[in-house]
């Protein structure tokens, strides 16, 4: 019999421990899927974050390293300078990727480290309960913001596509979303090209995900994903900020 | 020879005290002695006053640093100013004269002076008045032979700069026979 | 025999290094280390190694993390505010059990301090520097050939021990130049890097560096695997130097550029016929307890000289576990004690003593 749908050989045969209706499982799996199609697991080091993703070197299969609270893209430039034929992959939330590790990340841009950063934005901090993220949206409520996101005393939401567009090393910036088959389908080719872009030594790649946290939005998963589509995707449209090899926004 | 002597360099940033410095230790290196070469430092790069301190031994050394100096190289008013007074007595100094338009008042030390500045461009040997003044401060006190010094002087240059051997060599040469 | 050079302390470290097969080099600007970036800098191209001047001290001692998590043999500078900066990095590097190199040439402070010659960093070497349950294997060289062997065995010992290894220099050791050599270069047998993160080539399970432990009884037991191998660090590594000790009646305690002040004063101290004495720490972590507790047998005083406020002092006191009175006289903030500053301390106590 034809096997139509199997777990792939990335992601190890364990439970996650993400909340219901959290879309990390299924940026997981899309992250997997490349490694597979790509037959690279057995040279991919993944450097995972501090955040909900903090275990998921308990999840990939390759090799992995547990980076301090926003350091992995630094950490991941160490392993690809040691090691430059291997993969590495950082895998980052809002809080550890626009935050506290903000330096990092631009430098890797700036460096054009041939790295891919997986950059998984659900807008507010998930482990610690739900603060505010540098990418909360204004108005946004969350336990650090319980008035709502005022722009004037706590800031604006960081664009991080657009931002890491402008730097000489990026090689490719794209911003996608998991709301919809479709768009899941989108997700994977940006991811895989992300990945084929360091395969091809052509600098740092970056894919941000719209991802949903119905635990702290206090949603319904269902209600989250479509939150993800309205609220979110307005202020973080959707869309290739750049492509050293092909079209741009489109 | 004491069994110790200590060396204080210094001028204006820019001048060559650090490399003059160089030179006495490779100098001393090359006697089988024991050295150590110590420089100031800060932001200072250039036209501040720099200094370094020197010290050859037979005997392991201790400090590195030099706070009474058995001979001292002043290249501008501000060094001498600084490490006159803390020349050993029967402690040599070498002052550019040049730059120096003072005279010491200390009866304890020998002072010589000469124009290493002026001299280093009369000659053609702009840079130069770190070499006249070490050549003046060997023939006064002879802490090494002008071999060593020049074997010294061949080991503290980097291969780049190896065509300005014979430069420094006259120049030390012209300190050391100035006044002849 | 090998010609000997002059070297700065700064670039004699940095050549230890890469004969010690480092290739990988991470930092950022501070002085008075500088020099030894820019000898890596020079260099490390030419070897096709990596010298990477990082954004941050921060994200430099992150890429330690990951060059060492890879198998590398790799090494990161700087200076005490630096140091401070790598500190996040240096807890998870132990935690994570990586092994790395790390130099601190100190320099005064607290805050931005200074940039002269200090070494008011010994609590921060010796304690921490970062959070959690830790030590650094912490090596104090008092030379420019001393920071060359020491080096060859920094490389060898974290990765023996699989931790981190700080070589605490001072801006005075790191400036000066000294003769060096660099034959004899020690070898010790060295375990596999098995457990490194380099790809598993579908030939094994996958490696995970990590330090995380969610569960208590787990982070206990991990902190106690680490913990064993401090104690075997602590019988086999902990090294000084006693120089005239034997027969000390006052026998002074130093590391590093004080302990060079003391030989001195030490000489002068006998020249006037005070039985005087130096013990030398050359690991400072693990202190050399045991060595200091045997000359409490014949000493009647402990005078612990420093660069500092007073630190390394306590782990006397606690060494002679205060079987003998300890004196401490130290000089601050870039401020070199002279060693007739030290003699007349010398002179004071021997005065009392008698």
């Amino acid at each position: 019999m034809a096997v139509v749908f199997e777990r792939p050989h990335a992601l190890l045969d364990v439970d996650t421990h993400y909340c219901p209706g959290c879309t990390h499982g299924v940026i997981h799996r899309l992250v997997a899927e490349v490694i597979d199609e790509l037959e690279c697991e057995g040279r991919t080091v993944a450097v995972v974050p501090v955040g909900c993703a903090v275990m998921a070197y308990d999840y990939f299969a390759c090799d992995a390293i547990e980076a301090p609270h926003g350091r992995a893209p630094a950490v991941a430039t160490g392993v690809k300078r040691a090691l430059p034929d291997r993969v590495v992959f950082t895998y980052q939330g809002d809080g550890d990727l626009a935050a506290i590790g903000t330096a990092e990340t631009v430098h890797v841009g700036t460096r054009g480290e041939n790295i891919t950063v997986i950059f998984v934005n659900n807008a507010i901090y998930g482990m610690t309960g739900g603060q505010m993220a540098p990418t909360t949206l204004p108005g946004q409520v969350t336990q650090t913001s319980p008035y709502g996101r005022d722009v004037k005393t706590q800031g604006n939401p960081i664009r991080i596509c657009e931002m890491m567009a402008t730097l000489s090393g990026t090689a490719y910036a794209a911003r996608v979303s998991v709301d919809s088959p479709k768009a899941i389908g989108e997700a994977k080719r940006a991811i895989k090209k992300a990945f084929q872009y360091q395969l091809e030594g052509r600098g740092l790649s970056i894919v941000e995900v719209l991802s949903s946290c119905p635990t702290n939005w206090g949603m319904s998963p269902t209600e989250a994903l479509e939150w993800v589509r309205t609220e979110m995707q307005g202020y973080y449209p959707l869309g290739v900020y750049k492509d050293v090899g092909g079209e741009e926004n489109v | 020879m004491s069994k110790t002597q200590s060396f204080i360099l210094s001028g204006f940033g820019g001048q060559g005290l650090l490399f003059a410095g160089k030179v006495i230790a490779y100098a001393g290196l090359h006697d089988g002695r024991e050295v150590s070469w110590l420089p100031s430092y800060g932001p200072e790069m250039r036209g501040g006053t720099a200094n370094c301190t020197v010290v050859l031994s037979d005997e392991p050394i201790g400090s590195p640093m030099v706070g009474r100096p058995d001979l001292l190289m002043a290249l501008n008013l501000p060094s001498f100013d600084r490490f006159e007074r803390l020349v050993v007595p029967g402690g040599v100094a070498v002052v550019d004269s040049s730059l120096v338009e003072r005279r010491s008042e200390r009866t304890d030390i020998a002072v010589y002076y000469i124009p290493a500045t002026k001299l280093a461009n009369e000659r053609g040997l702009h840079g130069g008045a770190n070499m006249i003044a070490l050549g003046k401060l060997l023939r006064e006190t002879g802490f090494v032979s002008m071999e060593t010094l020049l074997e010294g002087l061949k080991k503290s240059m980097p291969a780049r700069k190896e065509h300005l051997y014979p430069y420094n060599v006259q120049a030390i040469e012209l300190g050391y026979h100035y006044g002849e | 025999m090998s010609e000997k050079l002059l070297m700065k302390g700064n670039e004699a470290v940095a050549e230890a290094a890469i004969r010690a097969g480092c290739r990988h080099f991470f930092g950022y600007p501070i002085t008075p280390q500088t020099e030894l970036s820019a000898y890596m800098a020079k260099r490390m191209p030419k070897i096709g190694g990596t010298f990477l001047q990082a954004e941050s001290e921060v994200a430099a001692i992150n890429m330690v993390l990951g060059a060492g998590a890879a198998g590398a043999r790799v090494m990161t500078s700087s200076s005490s505010p630096g140091i401070s900066l790598k500190s996040e990095g240096l807890s998870y590097i132990v935690g994570s059990e990586v092994p790395c190199v790390v130099m601190n040439v100190q320099r005064g402070g607290p805050g931005l301090g200074g940039i002269q010659p200090a070494q008011s960093d010994y609590f921060q070497a010796t304690r921490g520097p970062g959070h959690g349950d830790m030590h650094l294997i912490v090596l104090a060289p008092a030379s420019v050939q001393e920071m060359v062997d020491l080096c060859y065995d920094a490389f060898d010992l974290a990765d023996l021990y699989r931790n981190p290894v700080m070589i605490l220099a001072d801006g005075m050791l790191g400036q000066m130049m000294e003769p060096v050599e660099f034959e004899n270069q020690p070898h010790r047998e060295l375990p596999e890097k098995s457990w490194a993160t380099n790809g598993h080539q579908n030939r094994r399970p996958h490696n995970v560096i990590n330090s995380l432990y969610l569960k208590a009884p787990e982070l206990e037991a991990h902190v106690r695997d680490i913990f064993k191998k401090y104690e075997t660090i602590r019988e086999k590594e902990s090294r000084c130097e006693a120089y005239l000790a034997d027969d000390a009646e006052i026998l002074l305690v130093a590391y590093g550029a004080a302990a060079r002040l003391c030989k001195n004063a030490v000489k002068m101290a006998r020249e006037r016929g005070v039985r005087a004495g130096l013990l030398r720490p050359i690991t400072l972590w693990p202190f050399p307890e045991r060595q200091l507790f045997s000359h409490t047998e014949h000493t009647k005083a402990f005078l612990t000289v420093e660069m500092s406020m007073g630190q390394m002092v306590e782990d006397v006191k606690l060494a002679s576990q205060f079987r003998v009175p300890t004196y401490f006289y130290g000089r601050t903030g870039g401020v070199i004690p002279t060693p007739e500053e030290i003699l007349e301390q010398i002179l004071k106590i021997a005065g009392g003593a008698r």
